[in-house]
């Protein structure tokens, strides 16, 4: 099967005093249309880089990447990025800041149809009645609401998010989950998320790809998450695959992060579909 | 006989029509050497319980007491640690620790007070900064100095009010091995308020959920009946914490949706395609036209508020 974003033999290399540092190396990756794929790995192992690079927002130093048949070379708004602070400008309402995307990318429509979209997506993230209202006004949780709604407003073609939540405390975090795997089911989007919070990643994603530690970071291991869309986290919770999961994803960071797969004797394994005990209690958990 | 005792206590703020219930009919008791950790949302009035308890506010109804005795303001016997540290910019490690060992001990000589700060100093490991200013600090070595302050006045209780909230993963998680250690050898009793569940069950004895505000109150308490120290990879692995852990979760989750309203609502998605701006040239006939998918989104949409 095709797929919609490709990412192959990725390499980026930055120059230091001490001669060039490879931090991410032939990193190779292909999503699906309608994907959700969580990034993880240990701080500064190169998650942010590699989609700061998919973003265009980065330099390519060698490989390639290719949204809808495309080859990235820059920034656009095709892809929409939610980084950790939400980035709104102070002084515009949470309305102007979302329009302000929206009059540029449908320029050719009328400010009538225009304003629909963004009170359409700031309403489905929950700020119906505080729309109005300026960043300082609002709550941390409220800002990357806002964030959430000017990304999906612009109808991209993908989302990236860059620990989207970090700033967030484990509850409105959870909250915030919800807001955006619904935003995501309704528009039917690709997206990435990076993350360093491995609930966050069961939870939201069908892939989970884990990377190694840096430098010169690439894929360590894949676990599909079976459980269907939407999901419930209470029953999430009470699945014992959510468990399994959830520790073979502890385990990696915690004992296989430093392996390199392309540096094992004889070439790199296989990313694995892990096969848990409890298959139909998946099933069940997700309906 | 429990040390800390909060009987059926309510706090509210404001007056008339903007009154605001914060804290409604909150029962907590506690015993000597005990290590409770409350978790809840934030805005619950996590913080408000703990200022009632260490004086700076007084409940509208009911009593606190320590050791039998009604609390009537702020005392030494209560030490504190905030989660934005409260340290004096202009005063270094050390004199910051002094301020407070000199005014709970006036009657010491000066050499027993400077051998207590350092003692403190000591204990959280903070000797080779210890006449650095604040500003000079990461913020995870002011959050240790916040720590040896709150301790150096020999308090009965230690009050935590998210103390890690600020913190990175990685510090949080080396300052929370810390409290875990301070405390078991310490043997005082200590509240700590926090939103992370896995912070209350790797440090305390009994994890308590408080409610979504307005009006919040404590749910029931878990009790966690694990030896300590314990660590991260038991948290995760072990099966008692994934029960304790996932019926928690499970109980503040429950108690943040009763409280959100359902509101029907009427919305309408332009059916509009983006435009590629890399090709937007120059404009030859007219106005160009939007492009349309012909699917125009008219939903009735349930928001929960």
């Amino acid at each position: 099967m095709s797929s919609y974003l490709e990412i192959s033999r990725l390499n980026k290399v930055y120059p230091t005093p001490k001669g060039p540092a490879c931090i991410v190396k032939d990193f190779d990756l292909k999503v699906r249309k309608g994907e959700f794929i969580a990034l993880i790995g240990h701080s500064g192992c190169g998650k942010s880089t590699v989609l700061s690079m998919v973003a265009g927002l980065n330099d390519v130093t060698s490989g390639g990447i290719i949204l809808a048949g495309k080859e990235v070379t820059g920034p656009g708004p095709d892809r929409g990025v939610v980084f950790q602070a939400p980035c709104l400008l102070p002084w515009m309402t949470a309305l102007e800041n979302v329009m302000l995307g929206v009059d540029n990318v449908f320029y050719t429509a009328d400010r009538h149809e225009r304003r629909q979209i963004a009170e359409y997506y700031l309403t489905i993230v929950g700020l119906g009645d505080s729309m109005h209202k300026r960043p300082a006004e609002l709550s941390q949780g409220m800002r990357q609401r806002v964030g959430i709604a000017r990304a999906f407003a612009l109808d991209p073609k993908m989302l990236l998010l860059d620990e989207p939540f970090g700033m967030l405390d484990s509850l409105t975090r959870m909250e915030l989950q919800e807001v955006l795997v619904d935003l995501w089911r309704r528009d039917q989007k690709t997206a990435i998320i990076v993350t360093h919070d491995v609930d966050e990643a069961v939870f939201l994603a069908d892939r989970v790809v884990m990377m190694t530690n840096g430098p010169e970071a690439e894929v360590g291991d894949i676990l599909e998450i079976p459980f269907e869309h939407p999901r419930n986290r209470k029953e999430l919770l009470e699945s014992p695959d959510y468990y399994a999961m959830r520790d073979y994803l502890i385990t990696f960071l915690e004992e296989r992060a430093h392996i390199r797969p392309s540096k094992l004797a004889g070439g790199p394994p296989p990313t694995n579909t892990v096969a848990f005990p409890h298959g139909d209690t998946a099933k069940k958990a997700a309906s | 006989m429990a040390f800390l005792e909060i009987k059926n206590a309510s706090k509210s703020f404001g007056h008339g029509r903007n009154r605001a219930e914060v804290l409604r009919d909150i029962r907590l008791e506690i015993a000597e050497g005990e290590f409770v950790a409350i978790v809840g949302y934030s805005g619950s009035g996590k913080t408000t319980l703990i200022n009632l308890i260490s004086g700076l506010l007084r409940s509208d109804t009911g009593t606190i007491t320590i050791n039998g005795q009604p609390i009537t303001g702020p005392g030494p016997d209560r030490g504190i640690v905030f989660q934005n540290y409260s340290l004096l910019p202009w005063l270094s490690v050390t004199e910051n620790i002094a301020l407070a060992v000199d005014q709970v001990f006036p009657q010491w000589s000066a050499a027993r007070r400077a051998e207590k700060v350092a003692k403190f100093i000591a204990m959280v490991n903070l000797t080779p900064a210890r006449d650095k200013k604040p500003h000079e600090l990461s913020g995870g070595m002011r959050q240790r100095v916040s720590v040896a302050r709150a301790l150096a006045m020999d308090p009965k209780i230690l009050l935590l009010d998210e103390p890690l909230g600020a913190l990175d993963a990685l510090t949080r998680g080396t300052l929370q091995q810390e409290i875990g250690q301070i405390s078991q050898q310490s043997g005082k009793t200590v509240l700590l308020i926090t939103n992370d569940v896995d912070e209350a069950l790797l440090l305390a004895d009994r994890v308590i959920p408080l409610t979504m505000g307005p009006g919040a109150t404590l749910g029931p308490a878990f009790v966690v009946d694990k030896p300590k120290p314990r660590n991260r990879h038991m948290i995760n692995h072990d099966p008692d914490f994934k029960r304790l852990r996932a019926r928690i979760i499970e109980f503040l989750l429950d108690c943040g949706a009763q409280k959100k309203l359902v509101i029907q609502k009427k919305l309408v998605l332009p059916d509009l395609e983006p435009e590629d701006l890399t090709h937007r040239g120059p404009v030859l006939f007219g106005k160009p036209r939007p492009r349309r998918k012909n699917t125009v989104r008219r939903e009735n949409v349930e928001i929960a508020s």
